[in-house]
């Protein structure tokens, strides 16, 4: 699909906008899906129909020291039902792009290019007030921090009643009764006692569930869950993890789950979309990246991590910071940390861009790297050193 | 690695007990208004802790938040005066000690924080910050300061010609190693680590824990590891003691605490750590999902305190408090305060 230049793009949205009429919220999945993906030739790595479709979505910000480029050429894919893990470091994009895809970013200070569909309907250059319906009603996000997310001056009930009310217009009464099945839904005990406290007379894992009841209100097919267990308990996140996948097994949603852990990942992703610097470094299921990985950054972070159940003798970090995004490293953004360019021939890791090829010639398991023995390079060096 | 930095005199042989803790306890009062009546109340943040820390050793202290385990980081290195109880310093009690007699002690008993951002003054040089301990403790002659300075960021990895740099100029994993270097530069004998890496990339997390293990190799510093992160205290720990609402729950060897854990808390904690280990191929652990949530310090539940969560609890937990002591069938050293302790040995599947 060709990108239009950030000037004319409104007007070309626009266009497009107004040869697809926005559908109504439960009649999403038209064909027009399909039709766009035989065309497009983007897959998911579980080859089903995708719901969400991001496209080479390139995000940058214009800051006075020049323009950060913090997403660039980001493409993935979700089906309903299946969970795609966001993994990468501070910095790397992971949240910036699902920001992107909820329109969450500032539209006068941000550059968006690329397609974000959802459900066949394209999110990129919808008119803010299109976009409202869309968002919290098809697509909903559960943000890392419930304390500062949830307003302390109104009650929780309140709450998750005014996201349901923004969506349907039902009276004060129905959308209490709605909100009571929410709360009891993500197991609050006492929906009653609850609905009327406001979020400081919730624990952590409490609020979590909360944020969790007010985005799933509406029954998003689409959930974006950013770092939704970072600020909790090892136990309670164990709580919360157990009940993302046990709506997600009631409700068939699509879930794109944004972290830094990757033993989180492991539990839960069905695919997994490693970013590095703004960029897909290596894309596919969740065993395909885990288990078989193909591509240094994500061997680092495996090699990197100490772990419950191995007890490992001395952790191998990548050395090196990650770069800043106002000043990439030329070629691979990996290169100056990666370990293995010595064995690349020529200056291919400084000069060239990889681009994010399938790693066994065909398939769906996609990784940016030149080195050309990966899977040997794997299971000689690397895997051994996993323990 | 340079070996510019000393070793401490190591007059405590390995082996010899540095720190004794004893019935460590740290209740802050607190005041609430119900209506017009004003009730005074205290919050048990710790109560009753108790262990030995030897030279060079690590002890790994793990709970969830709100367990006591920074409290009692902070009354170790006396940020905090203790409700009551003994801290054991080679000898002397300075659990009560006043601000100048503690002098010497903070010396050897230093602390690392959590957060790199907020531990460190924005407004001193990254030189000013290290080289204040030396000057209070009248470690280096006045000219001096500068080079042993630049010896420590050395030592910690980092430029030495950035010492005149301000903290904004470092990234997170940089300013936790001047944090590091700011305690090593009285030559500590034993080290407080309160979450040291928790506040970094993952990345980053490794090279700073690998720091702190060649200093504890070559230094032969001892450490208390607070840790939420039961990965991260498996791997840098000896000893390990599971803290649950203000108590210890269960203390041992590592390989025991994680091999074959007794209290069920401690199983639970295990059991509820996402694991990579399944996706190689590892058996997926049994799963135990506590319900709800940790209970208030202010009013904790009688006898046992995990009594609330605990799937084994009967009559006798809501009553007697169990002891923290060894079982029958336990290893040496290794202790559970459960009526119905017993060994789970399927929780973590070994794959070294």
């Amino acid at each position: 699909m060709t990108t239009p230049a950030p000037e004319d793009r409104k007007d070309t949205m626009a266009e497009s906008a107004a040869e697809q009429p926005a559908a109504p919220a439960d009649a999403k999945r038209g064909p027009s899906v399909a039709t766009r993906e035989r065309r497009s030739g983007l897959m998911n790595p579980s080859g089903e129909t995708p719901y969400l479709v991001v496209e080479d979505l390139t995000v940058k910000f214009p800051t006075a020291d020049g323009v950060v480029s913090a997403v660039n050429g980001l493409s993935y894919s979700v089906p309903l039902g299946r969970t795609l893990s966001i993994v990468g470091e501070s910095g790397s994009g992971k949240s910036v792009s699902s920001m992107a895809v909820m329109g969450l970013h500032d539209r006068k200070r941000t550059q968006i290019t690329g397609s974000i569909r959802l459900g066949g309907d394209e999110l990129v250059g919808m008119p803010e007030s299109d976009l409202m319906k869309v968002r919290g009603d098809a697509m909903a996000m559960v943000f890392q921090d419930p304390q500062s997310s949830l307003h302390p001056l109104y009650t929780v009930g309140n709450q998750i009643s005014e996201a349901y009310r923004v969506h349907h217009k039902v009276s004060k009464d129905v959308a209490k009764k709605r909100s009571l099945e929410m709360l009891d839904l993500v197991g609050i005990p006492n929906p009653i006692r609850r609905f009327k406290q406001y979020p400081h007379e919730f624990s952590g894992g409490m609020r979590q569930r909360a944020m969790i009841a007010m985005g799933l209100v509406n029954d998003p097919k689409l959930i974006i869950a950013d770092e939704p267990t970072t600020a909790l308990d090892v136990t309670v996140q164990a709580q919360i993890l157990d009940l993302l996948n046990n709506l997600q097994k009631e409700f068939g949603s699509a879930i794109v789950l944004i972290t830094h852990d990757l033993g989180v990942v492991a539990e839960m992703a069905d695919d997994v979309l490693v970013m590095y610097a703004g960029r897909c470094v290596e894309y596919g299921t969740a065993t395909d990246v885990l288990a078989n990985p193909r591509m240094p950054y994500t061997w680092g972070l495996l090699e990197s991590i100490p772990t419950v159940s191995a007890a490992s003798e001395k952790l191998r970090p990548i050395k090196g910071l990650p770069p800043s995004l106002l000043n990439l490293p030329s070629g691979c953004s990996f290169n100056p940390r990666c370990p293995y360019k010595d064995r690349v021939k020529g200056e291919r890791c400084t000069t060239e861009l990889p681009e994010l090829l399938p790693v066994d010639g065909a398939g769906a398991h996609t990784s940016r790297c030149h080195l050309h023995d990966k899977a040997s390079i794997y299971e000689a060096e690397v895997l051994p050193r996993l323990g | 690695m340079s070996d510019t930095v000393r070793p401490i005199d190591q007059s405590a042989a390995r082996g010899e007990t540095l720190l004794r803790v004893r019935d460590l306890k740290m209740h802050f009062p607190i005041k609430e208004s119900v209506g017009l009546r004003r009730t005074k109340k205290v919050v048990q943040a710790v109560d009753g802790v108790t262990f030995d820390l030897k030279a060079g050793q690590s002890l790994g202290l793990v709970g969830e938040s709100g367990c006591g385990k920074s409290t009692t980081g902070r009354m170790i290195t006396r940020l905090l005066t203790p409700t009551s109880g003994e801290i054991n310093f080679k000898g002397t009690d300075i659990a009560r000690l006043k601000e100048r007699d503690l002098r010497p002690f903070r010396r050897q008993l230093q602390i690392v924080f959590q957060d790199p951002y907020s531990s460190l003054n924005p407004r001193q040089t990254v030189s000013n910050i290290i080289s204040t301990p030396l000057r209070v403790h009248n470690l280096v002659k006045k000219g001096n300061e500068l080079g042993r300075v630049q010896e420590l960021l050395e030592r910690v990895g980092l430029n030495p010609e950035h010492h005149n740099r301000y903290p904004n100029e470092f990234s997170g994993g940089q300013r936790q190693r001047i944090g590091i270097a700011r305690a090593l530069a009285v030559e500590p004998e034993v080290i407080i680590a309160d979450e040291p890496v928790s506040a970094l990339d993952v990345s980053i997390q490794a090279q700073v824990m690998n720091l702190l293990e060649d200093l504890r190799r070559d230094l032969g510093i001892a450490f208390v590891f607070i840790a939420h992160d039961l990965g991260v205290v498996r791997h840098f720990c000896d000893e390990v003691a599971v803290m649950y609402l203000g108590k210890i729950v269960e203390q041992g060897p590592r390989e025991q605490i994680y091999g074959a854990p007794q209290h069920p808390y401690t199983q639970a904690l295990l059991s509820a750590a996402p694991d990579l280990g399944t996706i190689r191929g590892v058996p997926p652990k049994e799963r135990i999902r506590l319900v709800g949530d940790v209970p208030s310090p202010i009013d904790p539940p009688s006898g046992c305190r995990f009594r609330t969560r605990c799937w084994k609890a009967e009559d006798i937990c809501a009553t007697l408090e169990p002891k923290l002591e060894g079982k029958p069938q336990s290893a040496p050293g290794h202790a559970a305060a459960c009526h119905f302790a017993e060994p789970k040995v399927d929780l973590v599947a070994e794959i070294a």
